[in-house]
């Protein structure tokens, strides 16, 4: 390769001024865009460039979710094929008709309730995390007045959780309605698949709602705001994804049957 | 902190200290760990492969301390010998263990993403593999239906011996192994994006970095949808439900077909395992092309042909290794549209690889390469994959698989590219990055002896298999003499070539002997290593990412300057650039 294309030196060193360091006067705030506010090691003017700055950790955290919750979206798409092909398959009996068994699974209309349930989750959930990133709030546990955020945050991610709960008892309800009209799991094909959705995807919001409660758990107890911040931002990356997926997969049950 | 007076009076246990150094999170050794499974498992996977070869071609002897081996222990040594060397081997030991030992140092980076993640995956796989042994001694013994797992043989306990608890216990473990495998992906692809040190742009990264970028890609991509198919085998077999088993489906006598006559189909599951099956043989090979490209021109003094061009098509192989998985069903009852459109896309793939082939032809052209015993396996690696590759547009046929599928003409072509090809790699890679692990360098003429009787061993035991695949040999039968009839004759014929392919193999197993005999021999009195023994220009080489380097030198920042593998033939002897010198004139030779 002519060096005309790789310069030799394409990102020359930075240049460190003294007056960026920390000097031990104490830490900097959560503000200040060149350091990550955490206390010591967190000159972020003094590392390396690159990938580095004051919310690498936080980056890191949420493309490694990101990255998980492309992997579990893989997951549902692979169901939904295999919903599409057992729809349109079919076989023929001893006479040699053609029979498709596939006979569509009512809706239980609790589930549009549900969907609203989720949405509005997905909302509160939204304010917490935003709340994680008030700058004021942040400043002001950086001057040491307590956890503002944590104090702000928390309805919020409670709120959720208890929203997901509802969203969870409402799937139940949905079930035990269908169950009712003598509609269960192996009853047809199609009703595989709206247990085998709604299942997988209730336990998936079974594991939300754990991490939820951890989460909360986390807020009490850790110390670094930083940490605070990456267990709610997951937390709700993950929580939106499981709202977007639901949605997906409510609109293939009520219309694509 | 100052450990308090009391703290330190304390007699220090060995054991929780030994429970650390095992449960630990620093991922050197994890990747020696992922390394030691998957030498375990090779091991256990070669075995039965011998197991198998001997009684295909002497049925008659009986197997020690067990009695006479029955057609369902063939089978179910093929599907144990299959797991373990494409899950176990293949998958875990160039992208989880040499990725966890070197990915790091190569990208300049002191760690992992997410230290705690890598240890959980590796204990995961751990379990994965004791899973998937401990169903040899189940009633019934393990699964016996490939590793492909084929409803409805698959889907039916009553299929035969093994398809009961053994099949449950193959389920978990894959199920185990592909999470596992999935967690360790996503460390890996955080890691490469956010952790490279400075300078390290994305055109500077090896290609072994490459190789294990998009392996990690592919894995993202492909493990979750084999969970899915796992999930719904898994109600097939114990929720009463169908979706594999067709209509009115007959296993010994019984009919099956879910709980419902029902619109089950076992393409579908040929569809899902494919999808992920394809991008599976792709995540085992991957590694091995960025490490032959990197070792070509290291040991060559060259540039790596092509760089940018190395760097596409490793990203195209992956790419179109996801679209071309229909070419596994062709005579499976795909339609036939679909089964060209397969076949194109099968064959595209022959043009990034043919480009990398070419890029290593050109690399080593008319220069005067060092053979190390790592440069001969790179050697091989790329004879291996030509002559396994040849075979792959000749499958991509519909016409021709029509034919083929199902023979030992495929045993050859997937031996050839993928065990051999990536066992070489493999190889390569350990005589490479010894001296790296161990501050000790492995004897060469005892790597010599090994290469070359690895290389007519592989060669011996995997090209005949094309003839007698051609002959009509097909795959997954326990014996071929005692067949009645004109079909029985067929098989018979093949026996000669089959008795030397079984020679040639126990000789092959043998050879191997060699390499532990030099593994643990300089382990422990080998010579012991320069800082950079072969004078490589990429950064686990760096002075101070050396394991037994000072802590000081740790802190200091490491920067990249430019690609890998500058070396520029001077008046004067050799210029050699690493890639954290910060030398600025190539043409003046540094004293
Ligand atoms: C030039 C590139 C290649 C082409 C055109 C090609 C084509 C094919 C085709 C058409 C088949 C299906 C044959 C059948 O089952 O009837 C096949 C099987 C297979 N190939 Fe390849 N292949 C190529 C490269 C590779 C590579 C690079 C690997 C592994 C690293 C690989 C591993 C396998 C395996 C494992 C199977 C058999 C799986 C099984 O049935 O158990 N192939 N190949
Ligand atoms: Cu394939």
């Amino acid at each position: 390769m002519p060096s005309t294309i790789t310069p030799i030196r394409t990102e020359p060193k930075p240049r460190r001024h003294v007056e960026d360091h920390d000097n031990g006067s104490g830490r900097r705030p959560p503000t200040d865009k060149r350091t990550g506010g955490g206390g010591d090691n967190d000159n972020w003017g003094d590392r390396p460039r690159g990938n580095h700055g004051p919310r690498e950790r936080l980056v890191r955290y949420r493309m490694g979710i990101f990255f998980a919750l492309a992997s579990d979206m893989m997951f549902f798409v692979a169901i939904v094929s295999s919903f599409f092909v057992n729809q349109s398959t079919g076989h023929f009996d001893a006479y040699n008709n053609y029979i498709n068994e596939w006979s569509a699974t009512t809706i239980p209309p609790i589930l549009w309730l549900n969907t609203l349930v989720l949405i509005l989750s997905s909302i509160t959930m939204e304010i917490a995390r935003r709340r994680m990133f008030h700058e004021v709030d942040a400043m002001d546990e950086w001057l040491g007045l307590g956890k503002p955020i944590t104090r702000r945050a928390i309805p919020w991610v409670a709120v959720t959780a208890v929203l997901g709960t509802i969203f969870l008892v409402g799937q139940w309800i949905a079930w035990e309605q269908l169950a009712l009209q003598h509609v269960f799991f192996l009853s047809n094909p199609s009703s595989h698949f709206f247990y085998l959705i709604t299942g997988v995807h209730g336990i998936h919001l079974v594991f939300g709602v754990f991490g939820l409660i951890a989460t909360l758990i986390g807020l009490y107890v850790s110390r670094s705001l930083e940490s605070r911040q990456i267990m709610v931002d997951c937390a709700s990356w993950y929580w939106h994804s499981m709202g977007l997926f639901w949605i997906f997969l409510f609109v293939l049950l009520v219309f694509f049957q | 902190m100052t450990p308090r007076p009391d703290k330190l009076s304390e007699p220090v246990a060995t054991m929780p200290s030994l429970r650390r150094r095992i449960f630990t999170t620093d991922h050197r050794i994890i990747g020696i760990e992922y390394l030691i499974l998957a030498l375990t498992s090779v091991t256990i996977g070669a075995i039965l492969s011998l197991l198998m070869r001997i009684h295909l071609v002497w049925p008659d002897r009986v197997l020690p301390f067990y009695g006479p081996i029955l057609p369902e222990d063939y089978l179910a040594m093929v599907t144990i010998h299959g797991t373990i060397m494409l899950f176990f081997v293949l998958t875990t030991a160039p992208q989880a263990g040499f990725g966890n030992l070197i990915l790091p140092a190569q990208i300049g980076a002191r760690r992992m993403a997410f230290p705690v993640a890598n240890a959980v995956s590796f204990w995961l796989t751990a379990v994965a593999l004791v899973i998937l042994l401990s169903s040899t001694f189940v009633p019934g013994g393990s699964a016996i239906s490939g590793w492909t797992a084929y409803p409805p043989f698959s889907a039916v306990a009553g299929a035969g011996p093994g398809q009961g608890l053994g099949m449950d216990l193959w389920l978990a473990s894959i199920a185990v192994f592909a999470i596992a495998s999935t967690i360790g992906a996503i460390n890996i692809l955080v890691t490469i994006i956010k952790f490279r040190c400075e300078g390290m742009t994305w055109g500077r990264m090896p290609l072994t970095v490459w190789g294990w970028f998009t392996a990690a890609l592919l894995s993202v991509i492909a493990f979750s949808v084999l969970l899915a198919a796992l999930l719904l085998l898994f109600c097939d077999r114990h929720a009463g439900t169908g979706f594999f088993v067709p209509a009115g489906d007959l296993v010994s006598g019984v009919i099956h077909s879910g709980g419902h006559p029902g619109n089950g189909s076992p393409l579908l599951w040929l569809h899902l395992f494919w999808f992920f099956g394809h991008p599976e043989v792709y995540i085992s090979i991957l590694p091995g092309l960025g490490l032959t490209s990197m070792l070509l021109a290291n040991f060559s003094r060259r540039r790596v042909f092509a760089y940018r061009t190395m760097i596409v098509t490793t990203l195209l192989i992956g790419f179109l290794g996801i679209l071309l998985w229909g070419h596994h069903m062709f005579v499976a009852g795909l339609n036939p549209f679909a089964a060209s459109a397969f076949a194109v896309s099968t064959m595209a793939i022959a043009i990034p690889a043919s480009a990398k082939v070419l890029s290593w032809l050109a690399t080593v052209w008319r220069s005067r390469p060092s053979y190390t015993t790592a440069m001969l396996f790179s050697i091989g690696f790329i004879s291996l994959f030509i002559t396994g590759g040849l075979s792959g547009p000749v499958l991509a046929q519909p016409i021709l698989d029509e034919y083929l599928h199902n023979t030992f003409f495929v045993v050859a072509h997937f031996h050839l590219i993928m065990a051999m090809a990536a066992v070489f790699g493999l190889f390569a890679a350990t005589y490479y990055w010894f001296p790296l692990m161990t501050g000790r360098m492995m004897s060469e003429s005892l790597g010599r002896l090994h290469f070359w009787g690895t290389l007519v061993g592989a060669y011996a035991t995997f090209l005949p298999m094309h003839i007698t695949g051609l002959m009509g040999e097909p795959r997954h039968y326990a014996q071929l003499s005692g067949v009645a009839n004109a079909a029985g004759q067929l098989l018979a014929g093949t026996l000669p070539l089959n008795r030397f392919i079984t020679w040639s193999a126990i000789v092959l197993s043998t050879v191997q002997l060699v390499f532990f005999v030099n593994l643990f021999h300089s382990l422990r009195k080998g010579r012991s290593a320069p800082p950079n023994p072969w004078r490589a220009t990429t950064l686990e080489w760096h002075p101070a990412l050396h394991p037994n380097a000072p802590a000081e030198a740790l802190e200091e920042a490491t920067v990249v300057y430019r690609q890998p593998c500058e070396y520029r033939p001077t008046p004067g002897g050799e210029l050699f650039l690493p890639q954290w010198s910060a030398d600025t004139n190539p043409d003046i030779k540094p004293e």
